[in-house]
């Protein structure tokens, strides 16, 4: 009985594992034919990765890594491809900056207000996508790839000295009003580091554990992944194909309204030309990687956010940083290719299982016949 | 007409020993044995499930056998795909056909083949040729989206012949066909028996066996249990009793229990296709309480889509859907569900289940909103859990457990789960299309039961299927359905599958009373 219940997490833990050795080795073959010793740079970057500033940096960065990877993994369970996320989130977290900058309310309130300005905004951009593919047939892989370049467009147009934007002082970089202190999030010490925890990781690993409540506990999250599993037969099921697209398109906005969150709200404090961009797609990579499941984003988001980390060592040593994306590319590659494989031999694994546990349970009725 | 029928102790055309073939999931082939006279229809006769498909898959390259030997023309051979099967001159027509619509006969012929007689007038004479050497008509020119399924099926054999094979495997290929075109497929086979061919003909119609076949073997749960039985010497029943090894299930309804409350009343429900054609054309029927309302109709007549209307699937372009006195035909397909409408659909894998999902999951499925399986805003899982026992052992589903996956069942115990879904919380009104279809005998019995005792206790059953006898035996009442009109009633009582076959070919109007 017990291998009928191979479970899907422990499935997706042996497929990591799998796919992470295998990119191991082609960064190593890479490595060495640059003429350097993969021994030694893992060595350095494990080093250096886990000291304790580079620790607070990968958290910090896996917190919105993994935003980015729920925001994305949200349409997927539904198959539906929010490549949009990224401009979700850059119009999000500078909608929500300008509003926090431009008003102090009482600490909480505050902070609540521009979070929830970030939410609707994504959610909104987002809603125009789910809008045109229920209503016109657009695809939802079309309509949010442009819908990222109006995104920048309109930042672009709006982070300008006479609209939104105020130049920083002591730098030439401009930015959106900083939020006054009563709409910040104090970060969390952590031993060792200069730099503190943004205060806001608690706020995605909320959102990961209001993502597996939806998508396991609730009517919503039965519709949703049945819809994900197959749309004719959650149309025969009685789900409304049309209001769960705009809905995941929503929800999924949302939340990759909420990318910028630990950023702006504990360290930048205001949307700036050098927030990160090209995050959505990065959720894309990791959603992949973590399966769409809650705990498997956790793990692939710490992962990519310490070799992000942890390459910034190599240049110090003369290796070319850009040998982690190699990494990052030859893991998300050879997992799409393992979790495939392994999702087969689960189901036939299952079939057997099951044929041999029947064949079993007859013969010894037929036995106690004979008997 | 060169040769007559060649002495029956001929040389064999092809031999299997001792086949054996372990497959997940499915009822593996265990020590099959077969031989087979050239120049003869062999009938393979088996129930659902019991490994005449796989079989055939073996015997034409798509499978390998684990162990045993396979001659062919009394020399060995190892088939590593189809392309070495019909290299050795043994070809396959599917059950479902494989053609390209909006090609022509002559394209789909050649498609594929292309090296043997190019694709223009050299293979249209070879085609014309041999349609006329087996008297297969087909005019190479039509485009296939213009042909009736008889014409299909033949361009299908005409495809296995032109790629130049001498033994024809024909699965199931009476399924689709109604009982006229039977008789003209019968005709042609024979005619490819008169030239030489050996035909295997795999089937579980049993009449149908016995009115072609020149030798039948049976297989049961993987295994051949008689081989090359003479036609002649036994019966249909006792066929059938081999091929189950035990008492066969009639399909009847014992007293009637129709009550005068009707419970759905569609009133001229007219459905469109996207280019504007009527797929269900001014459709009025009523369903009362109690009673079972079968629709009798060659596939592809409007059924899915008259099914689709009532379930709120599609919207119909008129009409009224009146469910216990109450105008459902703006609601969503959810409130109809609701409101007490289960629904057992033709495609249990694209309508009825989620495949990778567990049993309890898929116990869940088209029941999202009602008890056991939600209170209010929140899956019931604990609830959903016990009702998926309740279901498993009152079904017979035959499962280790309720956390596999619906993939891991086999059909039969797929469908008894369906039914098991549907027939839960009392619905007043059931969509039953094709409900035993691809289950065994068993489950098939089982499954009637049900339907007449949820019938006895009020419940008012729409009834497709394409198995005339389980139409006759189980409804109260009878329509045909034909391009989407109803054009005739028949008093299932009465009505013979023959008359019911011509009535839904169009060809007569005997069936109407």
């Amino acid at each position: 009985m017990k291998t009928l219940r191979t479970s899907p997490l422990a499935l997706t833990v042996i497929a990591a594992v799998i796919a992470l050795v295998f990119s191991v080795i082609i960064t190593s073959v890479v490595l060495s034919i640059s003429g350097f010793n993969p021994p030694s740079v893992f060595q350095a970057m494990i080093d250096f990765g886990l000291e304790p500033d580079s620790v607070v940096n990968t958290l910090n960065r896996s917190s919105t890594y993994y935003l980015a990877a729920i925001a994305v993994a949200i349409g997927f369970r539904m198959n539906l491809f929010n490549i949009g996320v990224d401009g979700q989130y850059r119009l999000g977290a500078m909608l929500a900056a300008a509003v926090g900058g431009a008003f102090a309310l009482p600490p909480v309130i505050h902070q609540v207000v521009i979070i929830l300005v970030a939410m609707a905004v994504g959610g909104m951009w987002a809603g125009i996508a789910g809008l045109l593919k229920v209503t016109r047939g657009v695809s939802e892989v079309i309509s949010t790839i442009m819908l990222n370049f109006i995104a920048t467009g309109i930042v672009a147009f709006l982070l300008h000295e006479d609209r939104l934007a105020t130049q920083v002082a002591g730098s030439n970089n401009i930015g959106t009003e900083p939020i006054a202190s009563s709409g910040r999030v104090p970060g969390i010490p952590y031993p060792g580091a200069g730099l503190e925890i943004y205060g806001l990781v608690l706020l995605a690993v909320a959102v990961g554990v209001g993502f597996h409540v939806m998508i396991n506990r609730t009517r919503f999250g039965f519709d949703l992944r049945a819809t994900g599993l197959s749309s004719s037969a959650a149309v025969a099921g009685g789900v409304d194909a049309r209001r769960m697209v705009v809905a995941a398109m929503l929800i999924s906005g949302m939340a990759a309204g909420l990318i910028g969150m630990p950023q702006l709200l504990g360290s930048s404090y205001s949307y700036g030309l050098d927030f990160p961009g090209g995050l959505g797609f990065i959720g894309i990579g990791i959603a992949l990687l973590g399966r769409n499941n809650p705990v498997g984003i956790a793990f692939a988001a710490l992962l990519w956010a310490f070799l992000d980390q942890s390459s910034q060592i190599l240049e110090f040593n003369e290796i070319p940083k850009e040998i982690v994306a190699i990494t990052q590319a030859a893991v998300l590659l050879s997992v799409v290719v393992v979790y495939e494989i392994v999702r087969r031999l689960g189901l036939r694994w299952q079939q057997q299982a099951v044929a041999a546990e029947l064949a079993a349970g007859s013969a010894k009725r037929s036995k106690e016949v004979a008997a | 007409m060169s040769t007559t029928e060649r002495p029956k102790v001929a040389e064999p055309a092809f031999e299997l020993h001792g086949i054996t073939k372990r497959f997940p999931g499915v009822v593996a082939n265990h020590d099959i044995d077969l031989r087979v006279t050239v120049g003869t229809v062999h009938a393979v006769v088996g129930e659902n499930g019991a490994g005449k498909s796989t079989l055939m898959k073996i015997l034409y390259g798509m499978l390998r056998p684990d162990e045993g030997t396979i001659r062919v023309g009394g020399e060995r051979v190892a088939f590593g795909s189809p392309a070495d099967a019909i290299a050795r001159g043994i070809g396959m027509v599917h059950q479902h056909f494989m053609l390209a619509d909006n090609l022509t006969v002559l394209e789909n012929v050649v498609l594929g083949a292309e090296k043997l007689h190019g694709i223009g007038g050299k293979a249209r004479r070879r085609i014309e040729e041999l349609a006329k050497k087996y008297g297969l008509q087909v005019e190479p020119g039509r485009l296939v989206e213009d042909l009736g399924v008889g014409d299909r099926q033949r361009v299908e054999i005409l495809k296995v012949l032109y790629r130049g094979a001498r033994i024809l495997i024909l699965d199931e290929p009476t399924a689709v066909l109604v009982p006229q075109e039977v008789e003209e497929l019968f005709e042609n086979l024979r005619e490819l028996k008169r030239e030489g061919l050996t035909v295997i003909f795999i089937s579980h119609k049993l009449d149908e066996v016995l009115s072609v076949a020149d030798e039948i073997s049976v297989i049961r749960r993987g295994t051949t249990v008689s081989k090359c039985l003479d036609p002649g010497e036994v019966t249909a029943r006792e066929l059938a009793q081999l091929m189950v090894g035990s008492e066969l299930p009639v399909p009847e309804l014992r007293e009637s229990t129709v009550t005068d409350r009707p419970a759905l009343k569609l009133t001229s429900l007219t459905v469109r296709d996207e280019s504007g054609r009527a797929v269900v054309d001014d459709v009025s029927l009523t369903i009362h309480h109690g009673e079972i309302l079968g629709i009798a109709g060659v596939e592809g007549n409007g059924q899915a889509e008259l099914v689709e209307a009532v379930m709120g699937m599609r919207s119909p372009d008129s009409g009224s859907i009146v469910l216990d006195g109450q105008d459902i035909g703006a609601w969503p397909t959810r409130r109809r569900r609701e409101s007490g409408i289960g629904f057992i659909p033709e495609d249990r894998h694209r309508h009825g289940l989620l495949l990778e999902s567990s049993l309890w999951e898929n116990r869940i499925l088209g029941h999202q909103t009602e008890r056991p399986n939600a209170k209010g805003f929140w899956i019931d899982r604990s609830g959903a859990r016990a009702d998926t026992r309740r279901i498993v052992d009152e079904y017979d589903v035959r499962t280790p457990g309720i956390d596999v996956s619906a993939a891991s069942l086999s059909g039969g115990n797929q469908q008894k789960l369906i039914v098991g879904r549907e027939m839960s919380g009392k619905p007043k009104l059931l969509i039953a299309s094709h409900p035993t279809r691809g289950v065994d005998v068993g489950a098939q019995a089982a499954i009637w039961d049900h339907l007449r005792r949820a019938r006895a206790e009020g419940l008012a059953v729409l009834l497709i299927s394409a198995d005339l006898d389980e139409l006759i035996g189980m409804s109260d009442s009878l329509r045909v359905i034909l391009r989407g009109r109803l054009v005739a009633e028949a008093d299932p009582a009465a009505v013979t599958p023959e008359q019911l076959g011509s009535a839904m070919t169009g060809a007569s109007s005997e069936g109407e009373r």
